[in-house]
């Protein structure tokens, strides 16, 4: 099982260094908002994996949290960005 | 059974995270954002509901369903309406890459507003 741990470990790491580099990079603030969406899906991921491994349900709450108001940061920016260079 | 309940939560936590690296793959490679949209938003919602499955699978018990549902379904709820403000915002400040798209359906409702404005505006100053 620990194997299992270290390459979901290793996949999400990978995935989250990517999401960082379009963070830094992405042309525009929407490219980057995307990006600091899917790196919330990725710590999620991770919290879900180390509730499997360890066996408890502790950070289900934050979880459900993030699925509610995960998106409203997308939102909001996407609500205010404008035309101008 | 213990056995097989192990292995197959150890398959649903590698499905999930190779949605993760699908859509972190997808955000690295995509010319443009409408495409990147695509490629973030839609492998996180099958993503998170591997992740949910594979806790359901190692707690097994029916306590935590209804969470994990209710979760699942804000995520369902809410991905959605992210994307849509995003793709929304991308076309209006033109962060999209016209040559890539095989079809653009608001080109026709754009060009018409634009020209009801101009003939609104001939009509102004005639007066």
């Amino acid at each position: 099982m620990s194997v299992i741990l270290g390459i979901v470990a290793v996949i999400l790491g990978i995935s989250a260094l990517f999401a960082i580099y379009r963070v830094a990079r992405g042309p525009s603030i929407l490219d980057r908002v995307l990006a600091v969406d899917v790196l919330l899906a990725i710590v999620g991921g991770a919290l879900a994996a180390d509730m499997v491994f360890n066996g408890h349900t502790n950070s289900l709450v934050i979880l459900v949290a993030t699925s509610v108001v995960g998106f409203i940061a997308s939102v909001t920016v996407a609500r205010f960005v404008t035309d101008k260079k | 059974m213990d056995t097989a309940l192990d292995i197959l939560t150890a398959v649903l936590l590698l499905g999930g995270a190779l949605m993760s690296l699908a859509a972190a793959v997808g955000l690295l490679r995509f010319p443009d954002l409408l495409s990147r949209m695509h490629a973030a938003t839609k492998p996180q919602v099958l993503g998170l509901l591997l992740f949910l499955l594979a806790i359901a699978v190692q707690q097994r018990s029916w306590a935590v369903v209804p969470v994990l549902i209710v979760c699942w379904i804000f995520q369902l709820l809410t991905a959605p309406v992210s994307a849509h403000m995003v793709g929304r915002a991308g076309y209006r400040t033109k962060h999209l890459r016209k040559d890539l798209l095989s079809m653009d359906d608001l080109d026709d409702v754009v060009e018409h507003a634009a020209t009801r404005r101009r003939e609104a505006g001939d009509r102004a100053s005639n007066e």
